[in-house]
């Protein structure tokens, strides 16, 4: 029995293993290739996208779980790249290898999208379940308030 | 300034055929074709079009240390365009073009500064003496600004105008440079090259590659020092999606259609393994540091005067043993690669730090010559260091070969973490005499090193500034795979080394900071025997750390001190902790970094941090247990890497001296654990000899 869902705005139709992961779904059968894979069972939030509007680690989602939800990924938060927190992440020159960036964003936008206006500390909390191996986590936080700020206007 | 060969491309190659001619850096990127037609390519590292994009190659794999964006900085400064003008574009291998075409020992800016800026202010001659062969005037009486030449009485030509004419000068082999006073570009803040395309997650990593026809696979790798005896196949043969179950140097092969369907077949296929003796555990490498701190086999790496006496006379002698075990890099994109192989040629792709190497290596095991071999260079989701050995490149192209078919080889993080190529463990034993005075009379270092060659690095500070020094070397073999890690050796040396000075400057009854610029003050008075850093640059950065962190000025924070160079850069930390719920918490770290020019301001800060937070994170949490050959912890939620809610506020402040620039990719991380663990020390009066610390 095929999946049906909604991926950035464009509705899908998954005939595969319903025990896929919505990560590897997205890769392997739909050439998203912008939500990465960084361990495979939600430690590091690299393959962060979002499930009704909800953030989900897809690497240890099914898709079986995701029958008829929206789902959005970094490539359908805004393909121009003119989501305030995409801005900012320019801006601020964030990344370094930009491999946990996807993830990073996809976190950030949807903290936001809750919470317009977070302080310092709710901006640390909410940022704190993505690794970046890089360690570019002061200007993930400081791309997190200016996008905030950009929101407000 | 002479202008080699080599830098420049054929003369007939511009305007005419570029594409023709079968320079193929073009054809890694669709939309750059209609940039060949008209393009000029007047050097290996820059084109100007008749309608005036100019176009910047970076031959260096960009692993997160902003090369990509460095290196072309430096040319638009020299060529003196706008930075908005320019568009940068990866260039593949292309040993033909490029000399050191590598990532790796933060070498790349001090190997090509001269290069660059010759690329950029050759080609700004010529645009210049075009105008003035137009203009019938004096080219020394032509300026340029923005790309473009300003004549004498005003007249004004885009170098897009002038550039067909320009390619037919002969190359000026005189240039100049500019005086750093009039940069515009260098040492401001560029924003990196590729962030639109990162976040709007395009493609870009060795993991996102797709080919026509393309199969993936992954591979189970044998615990270290064990070979393959048997594997169950045939089952799984049979599972969903899997097309092929291959077995080649003691590794078995899972080729399939999608990776969610590869790791299912991989639960249910099982290897037996044997070995020859025991295979190596925690005990077995304990039992190798005891041994080889009394083997009589060290290595003499250096003496000066003689320690032994001078030991014997000396009024204080401080001792300690420090030890850093194997760490994984855990690059956040695990290892993979992408290989074609057909009979007599090969295309890769894909993250690696060391394309001609990889290209070569390849070559040599499957006996296609090297000029049938093309690879192309993909961004890299980090490296530090792990992307530098290619075995994965070579996995890849050999069961390419086997299965004659496409292939993306992709490593889990289970595969990446447990899969080899660590950085090496250490143990290192110092001893030092100090005399009536507090002077340090005499110093001795054995390190201790499990398939880490030479664990010292025995020319380094505070060598040179001590009479009687003896230092060894013992490495010992071991079945577990290691090499470079960011900052190889020193990543661990450095922090044993300045905890061990901190020590020795409480015992002697010093000031750490003053100790330290006292044997600076030796060093450029009356050194001892060969040395490998400039002292004075040392004393800059470490008199500036103090002023900036106000050393020992701040009432109730307590602070830690270290220095260090390497790459030939020199770093000073300060980092300060404090106390809470009884716990040391990091809460600052001030850095002074001399890495001459710096390019990219931005870029610089961030190299800066991450090194610290790298080192930081580190240093505290990251440790691979063996057992009979297999590494654990496997993933982040045993093998902890630092987040977001614990770095500390990081001060990066540079020394503006103009000298020309050398590596930042690395130098910041050594002194980290030595600022921080000295710190712990000053909060706790607790001493950390082991890493990790927690
Ligand atoms: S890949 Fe999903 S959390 Fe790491
Ligand atoms: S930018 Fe490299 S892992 Fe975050």
């Amino acid at each position: 029995m095929a999946i049906n869902c909604t991926v950035n705005k464009k509705k899908v139709s998954l005939d595969i293993d319903p025990n896929t992961p919505l990560l590897w779904a997205l890769r392997d059968h739909l050439s998203l290739l912008g939500t990465k894979y960084g361990c495979g069972i939600a430690q590091c939030g690299a393959c962060t996208v979002w499930v009704n509007g909800e953030p989900t680690r897809s690497c240890v989602l099914p898709i079986s779980a995701v029958s008829n939800a929206q789902i959005t990924t970094i490539e359908g938060l805004d393909p121009a790249g003119k989501h305030p927190v995409q801005v900012a992440w320019d801006e601020l020159d964030v990344p370094q290898c930009g491999y946990c960036q996807a993830g990073q964003i996809m976190t950030a936008a949807g903290l936001l999208k809750k919470n317009p206006h977070p302080s310092d500390q709710e901006i640390v909390d909410g940022m704190s379940g993505n690794i970046c191996r890089c360690g570019t986590y002061h200007r993930i936080q400081e791309a997190v308030k200016l996008a905030s700020k950009k929101i407000k206007k | 300034m002479k202008t080699s060969r080599r830098d420049f491309i054929q003369k007939t190659a511009l305007f005419t055929g570029v594409f023709t001619l079968g320079f193929d850096w073009f054809s890694a990127d669709a939309s750059a074709m209609e940039v060949v037609a008209s393009a000029g390519r007047f050097n290996a590292f820059l084109s100007i079009d008749s309608l005036g994009k100019i176009t910047l190659f970076s031959p260096n794999p960009e692993i997160g240390q902003g090369i990509k964006t460095a290196f072309p900085v430096v040319v638009a400064e020299e060529l003196d365009v706008d930075w908005s003008q320019v568009q940068v574009e990866q260039a593949n291998l292309d040993t033909k073009l490029f000399e050191r075409q590598l990532t790796g020992g933060s070498g790349a800016l001090k190997h090509s500064w001269e290069r660059l800026r010759k690329a950029g202010a050759t080609v700004r001659k010529m645009m210049m003496q075009a105008a003035a062969d137009q203009w019938k005037v004096d080219v020394n009486s032509c300026k340029t600004s923005k790309g473009v030449v300003l004549g004498p009485s005003g007249q004004k030509a885009t170098y897009g105008s002038l550039a067909e004419a320009a390619s037919k000068l002969p190359i000026p082999t005189e240039v100049s440079f500019k005086d750093r006073k009039d940069y515009k570009i260098i040492g401001t803040r560029v924003k990196g090259v590729d962030n639109k395309n990162v976040v709007t997650g395009k493609p870009l990593f060795g993991i996102d590659i797709r080919k026509p026809g393309m199969v993936f696979a992954q591979i189970i790798r044998p615990p270290f020092g064990a070979t393959l005896k048997s594997f169950s196949a045939e089952d799984v043969k049979k599972m969903p999606g899997i097309l092929d179950v291959v077995s080649f140097k003691n590794k078995v092969a899972i080729v399939g259609s999608s990776t969610y369907e590869i790791l299912q077949a991989r639960a249910s296929l099982t290897c037996d393994y044997g070995s020859d003796g025991p295979l190596e555990s925690n005990s077995t490498h304990a039992k190798w540091f005891d041994e080889g701190m009394k083997s009589d086999k060290a290595q003499v790496m250096r003496k000066d005067g003689d320690f032994a006496a001078a030991l014997a006379k000396a009024v204080k002698v401080v001792e300690a043993t420090y030890e850093c075990p194997f760490i994984s890099h855990s690059p956040m994109e695990p290892m993979n690669f992408f290989a074609d192989v057909k009979k007599d040629s090969a295309l890769l792709a894909g993250p690696t730090q060391v394309p001609q190497p990889a290209q070569k290596a390849v070559s040599d095991l499957l006996k296609i010559p090297v000029d049938k071999i093309q690879l192309e260079i993909s961004k890299m989701g980090g490296g530090f260091g792990r992307r530098l050995n290619n075995d994965f490149v070579l996995e890849a192209a050999e069961l390419s070969s086997i299965i004659q078919k496409p292939v993306l080889v992709m490593w889990t993080r289970e595969d990446d973490m447990s899969g080899g190529i660590y950085r090496p463990a250490a143990r290192y034993h110092f001893k030092a005499g100090i005399d009536a005075n507090g002077e340090i009379t005499a110093f001795y270092l054995r390190g201790v090193g499990l398939n880490a060659g030479n664990s010292t690095r025995q020319d380094n500070f505070p060598v040179g500034a001590i009479e009687n020094v003896l230092i060894e070397s013992f490495d010992q073999k071991s079945a577990v795979t290691t090499g470079p890690w960011r900052a190889p050796i020193t990543n661990f040396l450095g922090f044993a080394e300045q905890a061990f000075l901190d020590e020795v400057a409480e015992v002697a009854g010093k000031d750490p900071v003053q100790m330290r610029l006292q044997l600076l003050a030796k060093v450029i008075s009356n050194p001892v025997g060969k040395i490998t850093y400039e002292p004075a640059r040392f004393e800059e950065v470490i008199k500036q750390v103090a002023e900036k962190a106000q050393w020992k000025k701040k009432p109730g924070v307590h602070q830690g001190f270290s220095v260090y160079y390497s790459h030939l850069s020199y770093v000073a930390q300060i980092a300060e902790v404090k106390v809470e719920n009884g716990k040391p918490k990091v809460t600052k770290v001030t850095a002074v970094t001399d890495c001459g020019e710096v390019i990219n301001l931005s870029g610089a800060e961030n190299q800066v941090k991450g090194a610290i937070i790298d080192g930081m994170g580190h240093a505290l949490y990251a440790k691979l247990n063996f057992q009979a050959g297999v590494a654990s912890p496997q993933n982040f939620n045993a093998y902890r890497l630092i987040r977001g809610n614990e770095v500390p506020v990081i001060d990066a402040h540079f020394v503006n001296n103009g000298i020309a620039p050398t590596g930042l990719g690395e130098p910041a991380l050594p002194p980290t654990g030595g600022s921080i663990a000295n710190a712990i020390y000053a909060a706790t009066k607790k001493r950390h000899y082991k890493q990790p610390f927690s």
